[in-house]
C-alpha cells in the first residue's frame, strides 16, 4: 500500500521553550502599542524562596516547648541605636510602605486599622501623610522618599519612626510610577502636579548623592525631629552585603531590605522580572555585613518581599531579621484578587490570583484605586479584622514553628532550625541540604 | 540678640533652642557664630525669628524652614533651604547643589552663583540667583518660581513640570521638555516682585521665561526618544 498523505507519520507541533506563549503575546502587545508592560506586584517568575526551607524542629538533641500552655513572646523593639523612642511593636510582623494614590483612602485606613488592632506599625508611601492614616495608625513610619511629594516638616515629626527609600524590591534603581488615570484631584494637590498626568517619581533622592550624603541627610532629620524617632533605611536588594554595610555606616536605627517578590504600584514589567535579587538571597549576606559591624540585633534588619504565612515570618528571623513587612499579602488579606469578583476580572482581561493592572485604577475590589464608586465597595473597618486576623494567624504559626523547635522567643530561632531542599536555597540562605552537613560554598575541613 | 556659638556649645543645642521659639517668642533675633561650616544648621525652623549665620555652612543649611528669616553671611554648602516652606533665606556667597531643593514655600535668594541642580524637584518655592546657576538646574521642577540674574547651565528644566522659570543671561541648553514661552504682563508683575524682595536691580524686561512644553505629561511611543 503506498503512504498517503494522512497515513504518513508526522512530527507533533512543538511550542518553543524561548519563544512561549506568553513571550509571543507580549511581542504582539509591544508591536501593537508601542509601550513597555506596565503593571503592579513583584516578581510572578519562580525563584528560590522561604518554601525550599524545611525547619528540623526538635529530636533528642532538642526539647520542644508545650504548644498552647508554654509562653513564646513575638515582641520586638526597633530603632534602639541611636532614637531616643524607639517603636515596640507585638509583632514583628509590619505593614510595608505603600501610598495613598496607589492605594485608595479606604485601603490605607484599613491598613491602619488592621495594623494597629494587631500590635503593629503601618508606613506610608510616596505622596504624602493623610489625615486619615496618621488617624488610625497606632504606629506611622514615614517614608521620605527621592521624590518628596507631600513632604513635610509637621508631618515628619507626627510619625513614629522615618523611613528614607533607597529603593524597593520590585525596581532596584527605579522611581516611582502612577499613571494619569489615579492623579484625582486630591492626589494631584498633595503631589503637587496637574490632575491626570502620568506621574514618574525621581529614581534618586534630590539633595544626596552617595553613603557620605545619606550620612549628612540622617544628621539633618535627627536635628529636625530631635533625635526623637527611629530612622530606618529601605533598599531594594541587589547587594545586601554593602548595601547593609553602608546603612548603618551612614547612621541608619534599622535597615529594611526588600527582595525580587516585593511589590510596587506600578512599574514595568520587564524592570520587575529582571532586577534585583530574590529575598532569600539577600537575608544572610545581610546578618553577614551586621556582624562583621558588631550590630547585629543593635541594627535592626527588617525582611520584605513574598512574605506570606507565619512559617515565611519564622525563616526570615531563623535567618537573621529581626522583623518582616509585609505589602501584596496585607492587600490580598483586605481583598484583593477575591474570587468574588471573578466576573469584574473577566471584564479587565484578567482572572482572580492574576489581577495586576493596578495602575489603571479599575480595581473591582476598591483597593488599587481613586475611583469613588470602586473605592467605596471596601469597608475599611471589615478589612481591617481581616487584615488583624490574617496578622494574628500568621504570629500564631510562627510561634507554633519555633515552639517545636524550642524557643521561647521568635527571635531565638537561628539558622541550624533550618535545612534546604534545593542546591540553590542552601547556597543563598547558607544552611544544610535536607539530610546532609553541607551546603554549597561552605568550607570541607 | 540671642547670640550661640556652634563651635563652643555644638549643634544640637542650637537647633533645639532655635525651635523651640514659638509664634509669640520675644526672643525674635538670633546670631550664630562660628559655623565653621557645620552641617543641618537653623533646620526645622517654625517661628517668625531672624537668625543670622556668622559665616560659611555646610550641607542642609536652613533645611524644611517655615515662617523664620535666614540670612548666612558666607557661602553655604550642598541642599540650603531644602524643602522649605515658608519664611526667607538669604546666602550673601555662593550655594552648592541642590539649592533649594524640593522647596514647597518661602523665598530663597543666593547672591552669588548657585551650582548644579539648583530648584530641583521644586515645589512652590521662589529661588532668586543673583549669578549663575549649573547645569540641571529645576530638574523635575514642579511648582514655583526660579530667577536667574545671570547664565544657566546645561539642562535647564530637565522633564519639568509647572515651574517657571527666568532667566536674563544665557543657557547653555534646554532639558527635555523645557521651552522658551511668552513673556506676559502677568510673568513681569511676577518677577518685578521677587527682584524687588531679593534686592536685585535687573530690570524684568531683561529676562526670557522657560515652562513646560507638557509634551511628556503622558506617555506617548511618539516622544520615545524623550523618556
Amino acid at each position: 500500500m503506498k503512504d498517503t498523505d494522512q497515513t504518513i507519520p508526522r512530527t507533533l507541533p512543538i511550542q518553543s521553550a524561548t519563544f512561549t506563549n506568553p513571550i509571543n503575546a507580549e511581542i504582539r502587545r509591544a508591536a501593537a502599542t508601542g509601550i513597555y508592560d506596565i503593571r503592579g506586584g513583584g516578581a510572578k517568575r519562580k525563584v528560590p524562596h522561604f518554601d525550599d526551607l524545611l525547619f528540623l524542629g526538635a529530636s533528642v538533641s532538642r526539647y520542644p516547648l508545650e504548644g498552647y500552655r508554654e509562653r513564646c513572646e513575638t515582641s520586638v523593639t526597633l530603632g534602639t541605636r541611636f532614637a531616643k523612642k524607639p517603636i515596640e511593636l507585638d509583632i514583628p510582623i509590619t505593614i510595608a510602605g505603600m501610598s495613598f494614590g496607589a492605594l485608595s483612602g479606604p485601603a490605607k485606613e484599613a491598613l491602619g486599622r488592621g495594623a494597629s488592632m494587631a500590635g503593629t506599625s503601618t508606613t506610608t508611601g510616596d505622596g504624602g501623610m493623610t489625615p486619615e492614616e496618621r488617624g488610625h495608625s497606632s504606629k506611622l513610619v514615614y517614608q521620605y522618599l527621592p521624590s518628596r511629594y507631600g513632604m513635610n516638616p509637621n508631618d515628619l515629626r507626627k510619625a513614629d519612626a522615618i523611613e528614607i527609600v533607597v529603593g524597593q524590591g520590585a525596581k532596584p534603581g527605579g522611581g516611582g510610577m502612577l499613571l494619569g488615570q489615579k492623579i484625582s484631584d486630591r492626589v494631584a494637590e498633595m503631589r503637587t502636579l496637574p490632575k491626570g498626568i502620568d506621574q514618574r517619581s525621581a529614581c534618586r533622592h534630590p539633595d544626596w548623592t552617595g553613603p557620605d550624603d545619606l550620612e549628612i541627610k540622617i544628621l539633618e532629620l535627627r536635628e529636625i525631629t530631635g533625635w526623637q524617632v527611629p530612622i530606618y533605611v529601605k533598599v531594594g536588594a541587589t547587594r545586601p552585603y554593602y548595601d547593609t554595610a553602608l546603612a548603618v555606616k551612614a547612621g541608619a536605627d534599622v535597615v529594611v531590605m526588600d527582595g525580587m517578590q516585593g511589590g510596587t504600584a506600578a512599574t514595568q514589567d520587564v524592570f520587575i522580572e529582571h532586577v534585583g535579587i530574590p529575598t532569600l538571597a539577600c537575608i544572610r549576606p545581610a546578618v553577614q555585613a551586621l556582624q562583621d559591624l558588631g550590630v547585629h540585633r543593635e541594627v535592626q534588619l527588617v525582611i520584605s518581599g513574598g512574605i506570606r504565612t507565619g512559617a515565611d515570618v519564622a525563616k526570615a528571623m531563623a535567618l537573621g531579621a529581626d522583623a518582616v513587612a509585609i505589602g501584596t499579602a496585607a492587600l490580598i488579606a483586605l481583598g484583593d484578587n477575591d474570587p468574588k469578583w471573578e466576573a469584574e476580572y473577566q471584564k479587565l482581561g484578567t482572572t482572580t490570583g492574576a489581577y495586576d493592572d493596578w495602575h489603571e485604577g479599575k480595581d473591582p475590589a476598591g483597593i488599587t484605586t481613586q475611583n469613588p464608586e470602586l473605592a467605596a465597595r471596601l469597608d475599611p473597618v471589615e478589612a481591617g479584622r481581616r487584615l488583624r486576623n490574617y496578622l494574628k494567624v500568621m504570629t500564631l504559626e510562627a510561634q507554633t514553628i519555633a515552639r517545636a523547635c524550642g524557643h521561647n522567643h521568635l527571635h531565638n530561632l537561628e539558622p541550624e532550625d533550618l535545612c534546604a531542599l534545593t542546591m540553590e536555597a542552601a547556597a543563598m540562605a547558607k544552611v544544610p541540604l535536607a539530610g546532609t552537613d553541607w551546603y554549597p560554598g561552605k568550607a570541607v575541613f | 540678640m540671642q547670640t550661640y556659638d556652634v563651635a563652643e556649645n555644638g549643634l544640637r543645642g542650637l537647633n533645639a533652642a532655635l525651635q523651640a521659639q514659638s509664634d509669640e517668642t520675644n526672643q525674635t533675633s538670633w546670631e550664630v557664630q562660628n559655623p565653621k561650616g557645620s552641617h543641618a544648621i537653623a533646620v526645622g525652623l517654625d517661628a517668625p525669628i531672624e537668625v543670622t549665620v556668622k559665616g560659611s555652612t555646610g550641607y542642609y543649611c536652613a533645611g524644611m524652614n517655615q515662617q523664620a528669616t535666614i540670612r548666612v553671611e558666607g557661602s553655604v554648602g550642598p541642599g540650603v533651604a531644602e524643602n522649605m516652606m515658608s519664611g526667607t533665606v538669604v546666602v550673601e556667597g555662593d550655594a552648592s547643589q541642590y539649592a533649594g531643593a524640593t522647596g514647597h514655600g518661602g523665598l530663597l535668594v543666593i547672591k552669588g552663583n548657585a551650582s548644579s541642580r539648583c530648584g530641583i524637584s521644586m515645589k512652590g518655592i521662589d529661588i532668586v540667583v543673583h549669578g549663575n546657576i549649573g547645569h540641571m538646574s529645576a530638574f523635575m521642577a514642579q511648582a514655583g518660581n526660579l530667577v536667574v540674574c545671570g547664565d544657566a547651565g546645561d539642562a535647564l528644566g530637565d522633564s519639568l513640570y509647572e515651574a517657571r522659570l527666568f532667566v536674563r543671561g544665557s543657557v547653555k541648553s534646554l532639558g527635555a521638555d523645557c521651552i522658551e514661552k511668552e513673556m506676559r504682563p502677568e510673568h513681569i508683575e511676577i518677577l518685578t516682585d521677587l527682584l524687588e524682595r531679593a534686592g536685585s536691580d535687573a530690570k524684568p524686561e531683561e529676562f526670557k521665561r522657560y515652562g513646560s512644553a507638557r509634551q511628556l505629561y503622558n506617555f506617548d511611543v511618539d516622544n520615545a526618544a524623550a523618556y
